[in-house]
Order: structure tokens, then C-alpha cells, then sequence
């Protein structure tokens, strides 16, 4: 079970407990929408990274060294 | 460091990490707020939200940002800060202060963020951010939250009380 750590301000007295149902569930949700945010995250990256190799093997089919396509591309 | 600057409250995360931290029973004695912390997450997000009195509600921001050597601006809903993330540098933890002026007032409450996430990688995140509360009650508790994940032990939270005399 997650648990918080609560500091009375007026105590100086801090506390560990175990989150209410309702933060629970808060976290739960917030678990569910950063794995989509980050399935969307990964899937961007892939493509970048599958366009970016497609484009260079292009280049190199056209005649271009490795050094001549990393000139043009920074890559 | 001038004199009306007082600790109020500090905590240091333990061992088993914690979900979330909460500043409870602020008193209303001081002018304004300061809250300083050094976080680390065990998650790849380092998005931190920053709710007052336990609500979620009435909550916006602005934000400025360098992302990785990008620099942008947006804004969005629920107040926030960062964290250090669990894939960056081992052992080293973000740096963040919160400046919440007139707290204990009935008007809204805006307050200013900055906040780094510290890296010694390419991959770092540092922005200066205008939060809005709005809303009239005094601000008596203040929660840190991860939006995934949890603080890690030696994470760090100090409250400061400003007075203006």
C-alpha cells in the first residue's frame, strides 16, 4: 500500500499513512494516462528513428558515402 | 538571508519513499510562503503537481521552459514543479523553490516556481512557472504530488514563513 509522509506544521511532527481510496484511485488514473502519454512518446520516437534510417539508406542507394550522407545530416 | 525568514516545517523522505508529501496546520502568522525542495523520483516522468487545502480545483499555470536545449512556453491546468527523473544521474536531485506571496489572503493566489531537473546528460528540463490557485480561502496545507511514481529517500521539502516586518 503507497503511503505519504504528512508534517503538522503546528506539531513539527511529520507522520507516514497510507493514502485515502481517493488518492488512490487519483493515482491510479495518473498511472493510466502517463502510460498512454508515454506508449505515445515511445511510438514518436520509433518513427523518428525508422524515418531517420529509411532516408539514409535512401541516400546511400543514390551513391552517398557514410561521410557525405553524416555531412548533410549531422547524423 | 534576512531575519523574518523562519523554518516552519521540513521532512526528509525515508527509506520506503513516499507517495506524496503534505504540509498541514500552515499557520497564518506569516506574510508569505517559501517551500524549497530537492526531489527525486522512481519514475521516467518528472512531473510534480503542487495542490493547496487537498483540491485539485480552480488550478492554472503558465510555464517557460528549456527542454534538453529547447526553449518553449505553455499552460495548462494543475499547478506544477519537476522532479529528477529515475533515468538521470544517480544520486542527484532536482532543485526547486515555490514562492506563494500573501497566502493567508481572500484574494487568489499566485505564486512563482523555479525549478531544474538536475542531469549531466544533453536530457534536462529547467523552466520558471506562474501558478494560479484561484481561489479566497488561506492556504492551510500544501501536497506535493508525482504524477507517476514516488519520491525516493533523501528527497527534501523545507517550508519557510516570510513576514514583511
Amino acid at each position: 500500500m503507497p503511503t505519504k509522509l504528512i508534517v503538522d506544521c503546528s506539531t513539527g511532527v511529520t507522520t507516514e499513512v497510507e493514502l485515502t481510496a481517493e488518492e488512490i484511485a487519483e493515482r491510479e488514473a495518473m498511472a493510466a494516462e502517463y502510460a498512454v502519454q508515454k506508449a505515445q512518446e515511445d511510438a514518436a520516437k520509433a518513427a523518428a528513428e525508422e524515418a531517420k534510417a529509411s532516408a539514409q539508406a535512401k541516400l546511400a542507394a543514390l551513391g552517398l558515402t557514410a561521410d557525405e550522407i553524416a555531412a548533410i545530416t549531422g547524423a | 538571508m534576512a531575519t523574518t525568514y523562519t523554518l516552519i516545517s521540513s521532512v526528509t523522505v525515508g527509506a520506503g519513499g513516499a507517495a506524496n508529501i503534505e504540509f498541514t496546520s500552515i499557520p497564518a502568522t506569516y506574510t508569505d510562503l517559501v517551500l524549497k525542495i530537492s526531489p527525486r523520483l522512481d519514475s521516467t516522468n518528472g512531473t510534480v503537481y503542487i495542490d493547496y487545502n487537498s483540491t485539485t480545483s480552480n488550478q492554472s499555470w503558465r510555464r517557460l521552459f528549456n527542454s534538453s536545449g529547447t526553449a518553449g512556453s505553455d499552460n495548462s491546468t494543475r499547478q506544477l514543479m519537476t522532479a529528477v527523473e529515475s533515468t538521470f544521474t544517480a544520486n542527484t536531485f532536482g532543485s526547486t523553490e515555490i514562492y506563494i506571496p500573501n497566502y493567508a489572503s481572500s484574494n487568489y493566489k499566485s505564486s512563482s516556481v523555479d525549478t531544474v531537473q538536475e542531469n549531466n546528460s544533453s536530457t534536462n528540463l529547467q523552466a520558471l512557472i506562474a501558478n494560479l490557485w484561484s481561489d479566497t480561502a488561506a492556504i492551510t496545507a500544501i501536497r506535493i504530488v508525482p504524477f507517476s511514481g514516488n519520491f525516493v529517500q533523501y528527497s527534501t521539502a523545507y517550508l519557510y514563513g516570510i513576514s514583511n516586518a
